[in-house]
């Protein structure tokens, strides 16, 4: 084990650990201020307001040799022996001189910046700065420049930390920003005629530690500490990415990649970021209704299940179409459901949607083709209740045609159209069709049953992505009055007592179905590979 | 003293001394002969490194050590620089050596480049050139035609290519991390080191970068001897610990309020009082001396009473400077304000800083506002106090800073302000009778505009 000492407390670390200053301290309980530096970008030591004082314990004698001058621990690997000391009168000067010099031209806009409640600037300069402004140099007033469709930049904000520049030349690998001019006139800008327009345009908001670079969709939409942050997960493509959803009273102003070493590390695409539009459309299902020809008559939740389940039972011989937008939980209980009415119920995967081919970026983020969030878990759930799998497309061309199936429901939640016309015609002549969608469609027009879905940040449950991750997830914002959600709607028809419990379905799930064994602990943050048991039972068979 | 005869100059003022013909005709590449023919790169690092050579860009590393860094055994590409990227004000030694004698240099960097290895170098040439751009062209391609450069020079079984590149006018670009961005074609935003260029330069591989008038010492060195060099110059101070000494001959660059301004070759250990009445014909008009920069702008004021300063690579840090620096000698009589200095030096540092360190962009950029400001008739004395700050906090030598451009502006500063404090107070006392003496904090900034 590698001792390093922080403050004079010494740090044991790893031997394989590499780590610098700014993270030794963060295992020891100090937060070294900084700006330039990320765990995601390569090291500038720029900003210097992670000037330390470093040197180093001899392993034989124990005697501490200083460097006798500041160095950023962003810079200043830990290893074995190595002393950081952050709160020296040295190196309070220094924060202070940093702090100092970072205002001289900064407008201090507060009162108008997006980013106070969040700003590093503002927090730094309240823990390490100087109370007293002694330069007497005129701000400039402050500017604004576009960078593209998604990106604004307030030139005068901006601390030359570079994160933005770094990223989108580092893990984009598209270039589009550089440092103009020399000197206190530089400034960020974006090349003649190539704008910032990458899919991942909107990390570099995040990454700025101060107001400069602002997000134009959220811009002075709503103030940070209004919002409350809910960990959740991205439904815009089968990588899953972990987001934060910032909202307040139900309303969502914006979402955050959350760090996630295996899926998205600190990052999200555009599509995904700004892929939740479709929550507060206005032109969603807001209340269940029963449908006979033309009339249309709205239906009271406390009446509906039981009406559902009459309607379900006289029909006979049903189908469930199990979407991919659903959690693993809500899967496995409309399975249960279903195969508890007719045990020979079809259970189909519903349709996968898919736009155009896979996009790795250079530093291997990933959007996906695949535009739905659990297509695996659905499938594995399918699977593991039904042994079979029947595709939406065989359940079109096969099993309608032939008469047998009297009952279907239909469950989507799709955030735009996904059936045209001419396949919803199919389903005409069921006994009783439930569709449960956010939107109108062909479909919701021949239902006689139309229920709300429940869009993705309502739902709590489990996605499976693309590698087989599960990550866990409560409801982030409470879906609109007219709507009950899959999960709390089956748990009740599957005579389930008390409120909806997502994580008791989910140890059924995984004492039921092996794939989902490694899930019968509890899941992390972080979520939890499935792989592991798949692996170990292909050994056992 | 008297017996000194150039030798880095000794071409320089001779008909068609920038020719090939010339050069040779002088006893040119003989030098180069000989190392190829008789010595291993090995033996050329020892030799260079037994001269006691120090880099003579600014900050006198030794040069044989500087080579010795280079990972051994390594399978290459080793990369060789030559800073002629002079921008240092006052310093003019490097054109000289390249416009009037550019073959001494390049026997230089190809002796260099033989004995660390380096099969490419390149020559990065500052943009304002543009005589020597020309020139150092013309030789290479004269160097080619006759076999000093290029596949298996002399028969010897080496190869070396050497490319120009002219860089876009920028202080930075010749701090050696700024020149190598530069050289791929980035913004010259000098590195963090470590690691250092020998480990990790150009294209990320093993890169030595030396100053132009070093490699026309390696020249020397190899044509004259290690005996020959160590002849002249200052043998180490005992009392610093690892000093080198300050060996061989130096290329003085003197300007300013002299009779006869111009580049001067004299043994290092010269005084500033020699440099100036002996080679300079002393100050014009019978003024006096007020005060000297020892080795350019960023190396700091010597005062009227500090003349005896000798001109050695400890010499100038004696007397409160940073150092020899490029030995350009700028001399300043008394009808120079040192707060005029101070702004015109304030003023240089703000628009050549990078702008990637806060401390040093932030810190240049305020000391020219308040240089300003005092100019204009608004200065306190708190003002001075104020710059003091900014000069001892910004730098590598604090540790602020990634590169040594912020020492090079504190030191003006912090000289000046130590060194002529009554001229200031009383510059501040005489213009802003009013407000000289508040020390309130400055009134709040205007309304800001709504976006």
């Amino acid at each position: 084990m590698a001792t390093v000492i922080v403050d004079g407390n010494e740090i044991e670390i790893g031997d394989q650990a590499r780590l610098n200053g700014i993270q030794v301290a963060r295992l020891a309980g100090v937060e070294i201020p900084h700006y330039c530096w990320h765990p995601g970008l390569s090291v500038v030591a720029s900003c210097r307001m992670c000037l330390v004082e470093t040197g180093r314990r001899d392993p034989k004698t124990g005697q501490i040799q200083m460097t006798g001058k500041l160095s950023p621990a962003c810079q200043t690997p830990a290893t074995d022996g190595t002393v950081f000391v952050t709160n020296s009168p040295n190196v309070k000067n220094a924060r202070e001189m940093v702090e100092e010099d970072l205002l001289l031209r900064h407008p201090v806009d507060c009162p108008i910046c997006d980013k106070a409640g969040e700003c590093s600037l503002q927090d730094y300069h309240f823990q390490h700065g100087r109370a007293e402004r002694r330069a007497d140099i005129k701000p400039f007033t402050s500017r604004r420049q576009v960078l593209g469709d998604s990106v604004t930049l307030f030139v005068d904000r901006c601390v030359m930390c570079t994160r933005c520049v770094r990223f989108c030349r580092e893990i984009v690998g598209t270039g589009e920003l550089m440092i103009a001019n020399r000197g206190a006139h530089e400034e960020i800008a974006v090349f003649p005629g190539f704008p910032l327009e990458n899919p991942l345009a909107g990390n570099v908001v995040d990454l700025c530690p101060v107001g400069a670079l602002g997000d134009v969709d959220f811009l002075y939409s709503q103030r940070a500490w209004f919002m409350d942050s809910n960990s959740h997960v991205c439904a815009g493509c089968s990588t899953g990415c972990s987001i934060r959803v910032d909202e307040n009273q139900d309303r969502i102003y914006r979402l955050k990649p959350r760090e996630n070493p295996h899926i998205n590390q600190w990052w999200m695409c555009d599509e995904g970021r700004y892929g939740w539009k479709h929550v507060h459309d206005p032109a969603r299902i807001a209340f269940p209704r029963r449908q006979d020809g033309a009339s249309r008559q709205d239906v009271d939740w406390s009446q509906l299940p039981a009406e559902l389940d009459r309607a379900l039972r006289k029909a006979g011989r049903l189908a469930a179409v199990l979407s991919p937008f659903l959690t693993v939980e809500e899967a496995y209980l409309l399975a249960q459901y279903v195969r508890g009415i007719d045990p020979q119920a079809l259970l189909v995967l519903g349709p996968t949607p898919v736009t155009g081919e896979d996009v790795t970026f250079p530093h291997g983020f990933r959007i996906h083709a695949e535009k739905c969030p659990n297509r695996r878990g659905v499938m594995q759930v399918v699977a593991g209740v039904a042994g079979e799998v029947i595709s939406w497309e065989d359940l079109l061309a096969q099993h309608l045609s032939t008469g047998d199936i009297r009952g279907v429901w239909v469950t989507a939640g799709n955030p735009s159209p996904w059936i045209d016309d001419t396949v919803a015609a199919q389903f005409e002549g069921l006994q009783t069709l439930v569709v449960q969608d956010l939107f109108e469609s062909g479909l919701t027009a021949r239902a006689n049953y139309v229920l709300p879905a429940a869009a993705w940040v309502e739902r709590e449950g489990s996605f499976v992505n693309f590698a087989d991750r599960l990550q866990s997830f409560r409801w982030a914002i409470r879906a609109p009055a007219g709507v009950k959600v899959e999960g709390p709607l089956w748990w009740q028809l599957t005579g389930r007592q008390g409120l909806y419990q997502a994580r008791q379905v989910l140890d059924d799930v995984a004492r039921a179905i092996v794939y989902f064994s490694a899930a019968c602990g509890p899941v992390p943050e972080q979520g939890i590979d499935l792989k592991i048991n798949q692996l170990a039972g292909v050994g056992q068979t | 003293m008297a017996a000194f005869e150039p030798v880095l100059l000794a071409n320089v003022g001779k008909p068609d001394s920038y020719t090939l013909s010339a050069y040779e005709a002088s006893g040119g590449y003989q030098g180069l002969r000989k190392v190829l023919q008789t010595m291993s790169p090995d033996q050329v690092k020892d030799l260079v490194k037994s001269s006691g050579l120090r880099g003579r860009g600014g900050a006198g590393f030794p040069t044989g050590l500087k080579w010795t860094f280079l990972p051994a055994n390594h399978p290459g590409p080793i990369y060789f620089c030559l800073n002629a990227d002079e921008s240092e004000p006052g310093t003019f030694n490097n054109r000289i050596l390249m416009e009037s004698d550019p073959h001494q240099v390049l026997e230089g960097l190809i002796i260099s480049c033989f004995a660390t290895k380096a099969s490419t170098a390149y020559f990065y040439m500052r943009y304002e050139f543009p005589t020597a751009w020309d020139r150092v062209n013309a030789a290479i391609a004269d160097c080619y035609r006759a076999g000093y450069l290029g596949s298996n020079i002399l028969g010897s079984g080496f190869s070396l290519n050497v490319y120009t590149h002219r860089g876009a006018a920028a202080y930075i670009c010749g701090e050696e991390t700024g020149l190598i961005e530069s050289l791929e074609g980035k913004r010259a935003w000098p590195r963090i080191k470590p690691p250092f260029p020998a480990v990790e330069g150009v294209f990320r591989k093993p890169t030595v970068v030396n100053n132009v008038e070093t490699a026309a010492c390696v020249t020397q060195i190899a044509t004259r001897g290690v005996e020959w060099f160590k002849s002249m110059g200052v043998p180490p101070d005992p009392k610093i610990p690892r000093d080198a000494g300050s060996y061989g001959p130096k290329l003085y660059c003197l300007s300013g309020h002299v009779n006869r301004p111009g580049c001067y070759e004299a043994p290092l250990g010269l005084t500033v009082r020699e440099l100036i009445d002996t080679y300079g014909g002393g100050v014009p008009q019978g003024r006096k001396v007020k005060a000297v920069i020892p080795g350019g702008i960023s190396m700091g004021l010597l005062t009227a009473e500090e003349l005896d300063c000798p001109l050695d690579f400890n010499g100038p840090g004696r007397y409160g400077c940073l150092g020899l620096g490029t030995a350009a000698v700028v001399v300043m009589d008394e009808t120079v304000s040192m707060v005029d200095f101070l702004h015109n030096s304030c003023q240089f540092f703000a628009h050549e800083s990078c702008g990637q360190c806060t401390p040093c962009r932030e810190g240049t950029s305020w000391s020219l506002g308040l240089m300003k400001r005092i100019m204009a008739g608004q200065g306190r004395l708190k003002d001075l106090d104020l710059l003091l700050e900014i000069g001892d906090t910004i730098g590598i030598i604090p540790g602020t800073t990634i590169c040594g451009l912020a020492d090079g502006a504190a030191w003006p500063i912090k000289n000046a302000i130590r060194k002529f404090r009554g001229e200031f107070e009383e510059y501040i006392r005489r213009t802003n009778p009013a407000g000289w003496m508040k020390t309130d904090p400055v009134p709040a900034m205007k309304l800001v505009e709504l976006h």
